[in-house]
């Protein structure tokens, strides 16, 4: 399988079936590439090999030999190759290529945004743990780090340094570790510093039908005093009663609240793994299907339940927040092993806390915290390396979506946009960047990731002007304290994402994205205060030397020709466009004007074009760079005919 | 009539007023001919409420001892609940308003009361008429003509009193034609695209019968809006199999041997009791307050509502490619032609005519497709959602069009000049008014109300410039290009300003709103400061050059 190239593939369009281009395909180390015939547009799709979540040979027909490729991040592509026996090769080729045994087979390995090791060091460096929980404001009088795990020793899914109660010696850790599931013992995910309140988290307790641990129940009794305003702890268990005491059986459980002194426990189900894996596959036949009626839909999409789920998530989220904010309680969160439910959960009631997780670095510290440094297994979620099928589950996407889901309720109180989300979906399964590598941070520094990859972080932060919120103020109201979404009634507040879900099937989305039309406005808000400024100044400077020039009188004309040159050169060199002097020249956005606006807007469009090189390089390449010109607010000026909506009529009306 | 025979008890103090998302406020409740009155008689406050009594839609009683609690349900889908101590005060309230409410006289109806407290600037009444239409066509095609054939209604009577037609048929053809279409709702111009000259015209179904009647007047009528060798659709908004079972009564469709230049599409659009029914499930699961997330989904299915958005709009969007991408005239027509026709031409010129999408030009729309073209609003809108009598006549058309116009404003967000507010107030207006546009169900029976002369017209209201501003789309480019709305389920969403209204909490979308404005506002003053910082150094830099060379 070194390189594979077939001619006379055709690709075919997922919404209308007669469209379809011809081209060729090429299968590299990393990437499958279609590279269209047409001459004027050789447009390119780019998928990585790590994308790839399943390849399917239909059978052969007059035409050729069907090959449905189905991504990770919800593209779909099919393929019709003229030759079965070349279909046969590059199915074989796919099979083996999409499913890598060994990390080193990785894309991180071999790609090289070219930068030096400092850069990349600094790039590591973006996102600090232990900067994070100092900002929390721990350690303190309650709280205080644990070399425990320094070496693994007791956890090895957890991080070396963990925060604990002061009161909790290393004696009541190792104990109470051994009566947790993998030894995931209770550790601090969040202080909140106005009221002491915290969450914490562990897996479900070895607690069968009778087992005690007094170092366990000492455990909790110390996360309780460590909030000393209140006198109870809420123990929250994510999963559903049933799941739980189905695991008491297996001799694990959950905590009997006779047991453990002043606790309060609390089932809230949401559901396991396979649950949620087999829920995403029903909601994505639904998004497959083709020209489905509006029932098709809605029955399809309440029979995945997948709405039901995120829901479920936010709701355990919700919960959480309230009873640290408002009840100034502190919770110890769990489920079976605590690396998914209590990783969705916790993080969901941290956004909602606490309003610099809501910015775009504090997002990024947030994943870091919840899910990198906790061990939630990236590779075995997300199918990074072959391995057991039923492992796989889309954990993390569902907490992407909680947060788009409270980006449509809160709209200005987030830093970042939609297109951030997807593009950190992407990159989790994308295996371009070290950061989700593994399962754990064990295994991370073993594979020394961080001196051999680069970080998706600093590359997402280098290019932080495309994934701003227009809405987003630091100031604003919404960006300060405590989210409290609607509870009820509120099932109509959740709605299908198809930004995400229907990602690359560009007819369904809005054609003019008011994000971008903001973004472009608050862009040339910008240039404009710039302007204004260098305005204000030659117009001072002008003033003031003609104000001379009365008192003087003649003269000095020599002189002053020359400066009033000079600092209308200055200007031109100082203003980001090159306006004219004519005043009707000057772009503007209102109808009026309606030509010139354009071409500022496009001006401004290109720069967000440019700015995101992982997408040319990336199977994105479609939907970055034609999603925004698709988008633009400008839709008169961009697109090439007139029509502006030229992939869905076809395929909507096929009466005519 | 007096009204006071139907006020049992004017007044009541101590009643508890309970709304969603406000605290329950206590006050005096009037009630007066037209209006429904809560006054708080707090002296800082605002906290009132005026309710139409035309907007009442349902009201429900109860007792708890000698308290009584009216739950009204109005027609803007809104819930309200007084608490009234006393039994009697409270039966005598709910008859009163139950009176009140249904008024069976037009002319009794708040319109011919109300005294507008502003000046008007420009009388709504004469700011859409047929004539200027007219002339705006005249300046671009010279095939069509003014009929004042119905002049007195005496044609067709839920026409308007002219009608644009070809020139070449004359009234002598037009009175034949009339006979052979249901209603007498004979072929008229809709729209006219100026890109390539070919139109868009509506008419009631022809009544060939089950014998296949014909017209001759009637084919050469729709012939005549044809370019030689060129050939049209018909779109008939019912099923091929609805359409022929209409023959049975009298009605029917154009046959192919007679139209043979002409090819018929059947899309099916629901009408009356079937819309009026998912409209009532639609509102129901909205305020469903239960917990369960499948059973909101399902039964935001089971109402259909959204089925119903996605047949109109794929109907309006097969209409508007006719005309645009295939070249070709376009009739369409239903049964009486005075609905699903009307939600097909009007959105398709939405997606054609770019000022159709601007706050003028869609009033007008509303005048031309809807007021003059006999869309029988009193009837249609004479209940809402939370009716409970099953009449014939009641149906959510014309707000299932104004959903319409939501969906493809939110697919195109910046080609639009008017908001969804502006939406949503002619929802408003269209069920419950002080104004008299919306009364009576067509232009006859608005003129034998003299409602130019006795009411206000909602209009002369909306385009005063301070009522205005609420209603302009921060975001609106100018936008010359035909906009083909997405109609795939995954493109379509509820209509979440009108039929969520109640049920959440608008402030954060409302902050987001405001701040979207602040944005756009500074962005312009800035740009308007530049201007005249240009101007003014421009002409500096004239004077210096003057004064070097004098």
């Amino acid at each position: 399988y070194l390189f594979v190239q077939v001619e006379n593939v055709r690709l075919l369009d997922r919404v209308s079936s007669r469209k379809a281009t011809l081209g060729t395909l090429y299968l590299t180390a990393t990437h499958v590439i279609f590279v269209e015939n047409a001459a004027e547009t050789r447009k390119e799709t780019w998928v990585l090999h790590s994308q790839i979540s399943s390849i399917e040979k239909q059978p052969t027909t007059a035409t050729g030999c069907p090959l449905l490729i189905r991504c990770k991040n919800f593209q779909v592509i099919q393929l019709v190759i003229p030759q079965e026996r070349d279909c046969h090769d590059v199915y074989i080729s796919l099979i083996r290529l999409a499913r890598p045994v060994k990390y080193e087979e990785l894309y991180c390995f071999s790609f090289n945004p070219k930068l030096d090791k400092e850069e990349r060091e600094r790039g590591w460096k973006l996102v600090e743990l232990h900067a994070e929980y100092n900002r929390m404001g721990v350690p303190n009088d309650y709280w205080q780090i644990s070399d425990v795990n320094r070496d693994y020793g007791v956890c090895d899914s957890y991080p070396t340094e963990v925060y604990v109660p002061k009161s909790a010696t290393a004696h009541i850790i190792v104990g109470s570790s051994k009566f947790r599931s993998r030894r995931r013992f209770p550790a601090l995910s969040y202080y909140y510093k106005d009221n002491n309140a915290s969450i914490c988290r562990s897996s479900q307790p070895l607690s069968g039908f009778s087992a005690r641990c007094l170092e366990d129940e000492q455990m909790l009794q110390a996360i309780r005093k460590a909030n000393p305003g209140s006198d109870f702890l809420y123990v929250v268990d994510t999963r559903p009663k049933l799941n739980a005491m189905a695991n008491r059986a297996a001799g694990k459980g959950y905590e009997n609240e006779d047991n453990y002194s002043n606790i309060k426990f609390q089932f809230i189900g949401i559901e396991n793994i396979h649950v949620m894996r087999s829920s995403l596959q029903k909601m994505l036949e639904v998004c497959e299907l083709k020209s489905p009626s509006m029932s098709d839909f809605l029955w399809g999409l309440e029979n995945s339940g997948w709405l039901k789920h995120i829901k479920a998530i936010m709701d355990a989220g919700i919960f959480i927040a309230k009873a640290v904010a408002e009840e100034g309680v502190s919770v110890l969160v769990h489920c079976s092993d605590g690396w998914d439910r209590t990783a969705q959960v916790c993080s969901v009631a941290s956004l909602l806390l606490d309003p610099y997780y809501r910015t775009m670095k504090g997002f990024m510290v947030l994943i870091e915290k919840d899910w990198v440094s906790f061990g939630h297994k990236f590779n075995h979620r997300y199918g990074n390396l072959d391995g057991d099928p039923k492992e796989i589950s889309p954990v993390i996407d569902q907490f992407i979506e909680c947060v788009w889901q409270l980006m449509e309720q809160f709209p200005c109180a987030f830093e970042f946009n939609e297109r951030f989300l997807i593009h950190v979906q992407h990159h989790i399964y994308s295996c371009q960047f070290g950061n989700f590598l593994c399962n754990s941070q064990k295994e991370r520094r073993e594979l020394r990731v961080q001196e051999r990859t680069y970080s998706l972080w600093a590359h997402l932060w280098k290019n932080r002007a495309d994934y701003l919120n227009p809405l987003y103020r630091s100031d604003h109201s919404q960006s300060q304290g405590t989210l409290r979404p609607q509870t009820a009634p509120c099932n109509f507040l959740y709605k299908f994402w198809s930004g995400m879900y229907n990602r690359f099937e560009k007819g369904l989305h809005p054609r003019q994205s008011v994000t971008d039309y903001l973004m472009a406005v608050k862009e040339e808000t910008q240039q404009l205060e710039e302007e204004l400024e260098v305005l204000g100044e030659r117009l001072a400077s002008l003033q003031k030397v003609q104000l001379n020039d009365n008192k003087v009188k003649s003269k000095q004309q020599d002189q002053n020709k020359e400066l009033g040159r000079s600092t209308f050169n200055i200007s031109l060199a100082n203003t980001p466009q090159e306006y004219s002097n004519d005043l009707k020249s000057f772009p503007s956005r209102s109808p009026s004007q309606g030509d010139e606006e354009d071409s500022a807007l496009i001006l401004t469009q290109d720069n967000l074009k440019s700015s995101d090189p992982d997408l040319s390089v990336n199977s994105d390449q479609e939907s970055g760079v034609e999603d925004l010109s698709c988008r633009s607010p400008s839709v008169g000026g961009c697109l090439p005919s007139e029509d502006s909506g030229k992939d869905s009529d076809e395929a909507v009306f096929p009466a005519v | 009539m007096e009204f006071a025979e139907l006020i049992k008890t004017p007044r009541v103090d101590n009643v508890v007023l309970h709304r969603p998302f406000y605290p329950a406020v206590e006050g005096t409740l009037c009630l007066t001919g037209h209006h429904l009155i809560l006054s708080s008689r707090r002296q800082d406050d605002a906290e009132e409420l005026w309710l139409l009594h035309s907007n009442i839609d349902s009201i429900e009683k109860r007792f708890v001892g000698s308290l009584g609690t009216i739950i009204i349900k109005c027609k803007d889908l809104r819930i309200i609940q007084l608490d009234i101590p006393g039994m009697e005060e409270c039966l005598n309230i709910a008859s009163s308003i139950e009176a009140l409410s249904t008024l069976d006289s037009v002319t009794l109806m708040y319109p011919f009361f109300y005294r507008p407290m502003f000046e008007v600037l420009e009388d709504g009444w004469r700011t859409f008429l047929p004539e200027q239409e007219f002339e705006l066509l005249s300046s671009l095609t010279d095939e069509w003509r003014l009929s004042c054939i119905n002049k007195e209604f005496s044609v067709c009577p839920s026409y308007p009193a002219v009608v644009i037609v070809p020139k070449s048929i004359d009234d002598e053809a037009l009175r034949k034609v009339a006979v052979f279409r249901h209603g007498n709702r004979f072929p008229v111009l809709s729209y006219y695209h100026k890109k390539n000259g070919m139109v868009m015209m509506r008419s009631s179904q022809p009544l060939t019968g089950t014998n296949g009647r014909r017209c001759k007047e009637d084919e050469k009528l729709i012939n005549a809006t044809l370019r030689a060798g060129k050939r049209g659709y018909i779109i008939d908004t019912r099923s091929l199999s609805v359409a022929q079972q209409a023959r049975a009564k009298g009605g029917g469709f154009e046959q192919e041997a007679h139209y043979p230049q002409w090819r018929r599409i059947h899309k099916s659009i629901e009408r009356f009791n079937i819309l009026q029914e998912s409209l009532i499930k639609l509102v129901e699961a909205c305020n469903d307050q239960s917990h369960n997330m499948d059973r909101w989904l399902s039964k935001l299915e089971a109402s259909n509502w959204l089925t119903h958005i996605k047949e109109i709009l794929t109907a309006a969007c097969l209409a508007a490619q006719c005309v645009d991408r295939e070249g070709a005239s376009v009739l369409v027509h239903g049964t009486e032609g005075t609905d699903s026709t009307l939600q097909v031409t009007s959105l398709a010129q939405i997606i054609l005519d770019p000022r159709c999408r601007t706050i003028r030009g869609f009033e007008s729309l509303v005048v031309r497709e809807w007021l003059q073209a006999g869309h029988p609003f009193q009837q249609r809108c004479a209940q809402s959602a939370y009716s409970n009598s099953k009449q014939k006549w009641e149906a959510p058309v014309f707000l299932l069009f104004l959903d319409c116009v939501w969906q493809i404003l939110r697919q195109f967000p910046c080609s639009f000049e008017f908001n969804e507010h502006f939406l949503i107030m002619l929802f408003e207006h269209a069920y419950a008014s002080q104004f008299g546009t919306f009364l009576g169900n067509n232009e006859s029976e608005r003129s034998k109300l003299k409602l130019q002369q006795k009411t206000m017209s909602l209009w002369s209201w909306v385009n005063r410039p301070q009522e205005l501003n609420k209603y302009k789309n921060p975001l609106f480019e100018a936008n010359s290009l035909v906009i083909w709305p997405s109609v795939a389920p995954q493109s379509l969403q509820l209509w979440e300003g009108v039929f969520l209204r109640w049920n959440r909490s608008s402030k954060f979308l409302d902050e987001a709103y405001e701040e979207m404005v602040t944005l756009i506002e500074y962005n312009k003053q800035l740009k308007a400061k530049v201007n005249a910082l240009r101007r003014q150094l421009a002409e500096l830099e004239t004077d210096d050059r003057m004064q070097e060379n004098p």
